[in-house]
């Protein structure tokens, strides 16, 4: 049989989306989608998680998202100038800490400082909030700091010539002129660094959390206990996509629109 | 005579093994314009680094208006304010208006008010004939205009001496020219001079005295008639033959 390269890609072409057609309707014909919509998605279920999924279990991930960001975002500031220090000590330090806290799992690092900290000195958080969003933070931190750090580095040379030259210390040419610009050049990075936070916040109850400080994905999971249907987690990654859709989307239209923005 | 506003005694400056500047002597007056001139490479950058200490030198002494910058006991962030420097990429602070790249010094160097920050910036954007352009931002301006912007930034501070580092290098042919006329006016005022440059158009008309560099040593000095019409070294005869010829 004589056919050209294009005829030959597009019979495979077609033979592929044959297949999967036939094995999607397989696939439709043979679940109960009665008994798999019930537990999966049942409406008075669905009903009882409101209000208190938004008014409690929401309110206390954006909690734990905010100040882990915040602080995650201050100190890896911090961590990212004292990286380009010239100071060698300073240099170390930063280094090593970010190496150890990437490279160690959040959960394991959560689990050390709510609890084995405590355990072993005696000494107990002030507040539930406390216990989960301090250890966030520092994990956010060593994250952040690279982020920050190649936003530092991608802001041209000339401008801190520019700025020593007019007569500032080199703190106040890092605050005035580089930082200003490192942050234009990081926002995006930045909000994805906020969206993986948020999701982040889930591994914190972990730490046995009280009523009051119940996160998204505690709530929908004693949800489920209560209820022996599985639909409260449903609709707890429901309000998790929720918040984390619109911000990769304005994180990627920001990417473009800085894209076309640069000459 | 009175006291040189720039000398240099025996400047040296290597990076690593790269031994590129090999003993400068250089004193220049108040109100004098001295243009410098020389291959790529030869140095010249490095030497007007070293005189505001972009550069730290490895040997020898820097003096501008009085002070010893590279006395260890030196302020160096406040002794910077009696330069200004210009630069081939112009280097403006690309997230700042063009008023604001004028006054970011006056108010966070000097402590300066907005509203005298502001006076002062105008006339000096209506100096370089860009009062109209105070609110846009750099990328909005050709880069002549940046240029411009650049040099009234740098005059901000009131400096004693300007140091230009290939000023229009970076400029389209058609915009040299509005950049040259800032320069020859500021000379004119009686401004002291650095000025690194390949127009030798300008350091003809414009300077009291011209330095051929290369290989790191003043090779030779004069008035500019002398230097650029009838050069005696050998090396300063080949490097103005390359560049008249373009
Ligand atoms: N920051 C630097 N680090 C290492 N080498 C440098 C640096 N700046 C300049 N040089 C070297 O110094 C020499 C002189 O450079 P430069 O002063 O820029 O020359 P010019 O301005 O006359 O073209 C060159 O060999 C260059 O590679
Ligand atoms: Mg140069």
């Amino acid at each position: 049989m004589n056919m050209s390269r294009r005829q030959r890609l597009q019979l495979v072409r077609g033979g592929i989306y044959a297949l999967t057609i036939a094995a999607l309707a397989l696939l439709i014909i043979s679940v109960d989608w009665g008994a798999l919509g019930g537990a999966l998605f049942k409406w008075d279920v669905v009903k009882k998680q409101f209000p208190d999924i938004l008014t409690s279990a929401l309110r206390n991930t954006i909690i734990f998202t905010i100040f882990g960001f915040i602080g995650g975002l201050s100190l890896g500031l911090l961590l990212a100038i004292m990286r380009l220090s010239k100071s060698k000590p300073y240099r170390w330090f930063a280094a090593t800490y970010i190496e150890i806290l990437r490279g160690v799992p959040l959960l394991v690092t959560l689990l050390i400082l709510g609890f084995g900290i405590p355990i072993a000195t005696g000494w107990s958080w002030p507040n539930p909030y406390l216990q989960g969003a301090v250890p966030l933070a520092l994990v956010a931190g060593a994250y952040i700091a690279e982020t920050v750090r190649a936003g530092i580095e991608a802001v041209p040379r000339g401008q801190m010539e520019a700025a020593r030259s007019l007569g500032m210390s080199y703190t106040r040419a890092m605050v005035t002129v580089i930082i200003p610009q490192a942050f234009r050049i990081i926002v995006p990075p930045l909000t994805n660094e906020f969206v993986l936070l948020i999701k982040d916040t889930s591994l914190i109850s972990v730490l046995g959390v009280t009523e009051r400080t119940l996160d998204l994905a505690r709530f929908g999971r004693n949800g489920v206990n209560d209820s022996a249907n599985a639909t409260p987690l449903v609709v707890a990654g429901l309000v998790y996509l929720a918040l984390t859709i619109p911000l990769t989307q304005l994180a990627a239209w920001m990417e473009r629109r800085s894209k076309v923005g640069r000459r | 005579m009175s006291e040189p506003l720039v000398e240099l005694r025996q400047l040296h400056k290597s990076f690593g093994d790269n031994h590129v500047l090999r003993g400068i002597d250089l004193s220049v007056a108040k109100g004098e314009v001295l243009c410098i001139i020389g291959p790529s490479g030869s140095g010249k950058s490095t030497l007007l680094r070293c005189v505001n200490l972009l550069e730290q030198p490895t040997g020898g002494q820097v003096f501008v208006a009085g002070v010893e910058l590279t006395h260890r006991d030196c302020d160096i962030d406040k002794a910077r304010r009696a330069t200004g420097m210009v630069f081939q990429q112009f280097n403006l602070f690309s997230h700042l208006s063009v008023r604001d790249n004028v006054t970011i010094s006056l108010r966070k160097v000097l402590k300066m008010k907005s509203t005298e920050a502001n006076a002062r910036a105008d006339v000096l954007l209506n100096r370089v004939g860009l009062a109209d352009k105070a609110s846009a931002y750099p990328a909005q301006l050709s880069g002549g205009q940046q240029q411009r912007v650049a040099i009234a930034r740098a005059l901000a501070m009131e400096p004693s001496v300007m140091l230009f580092d290939e000023a229009t290098s970076a400029l389209d042919p058609e915009l040299v020219g509005d950049v040259l006329g800032v320069m020859r006016e500021l000379a004119e005022e009686g401004m002291t001079m650095l000025v690194v440059t390949h127009e030798m158009g300008f350091a003809r008309n414009v300077a009291d005295r011209v330095i051929f560099m290369d290989g790191g040593v003043i090779v030779e000095e004069g008035k500019p008639s002398q230097v650029i019409n009838e050069p005696r070294e050998e090396r300063t005869k080949k490097f103005l033959a390359n560049v008249l010829e373009n």
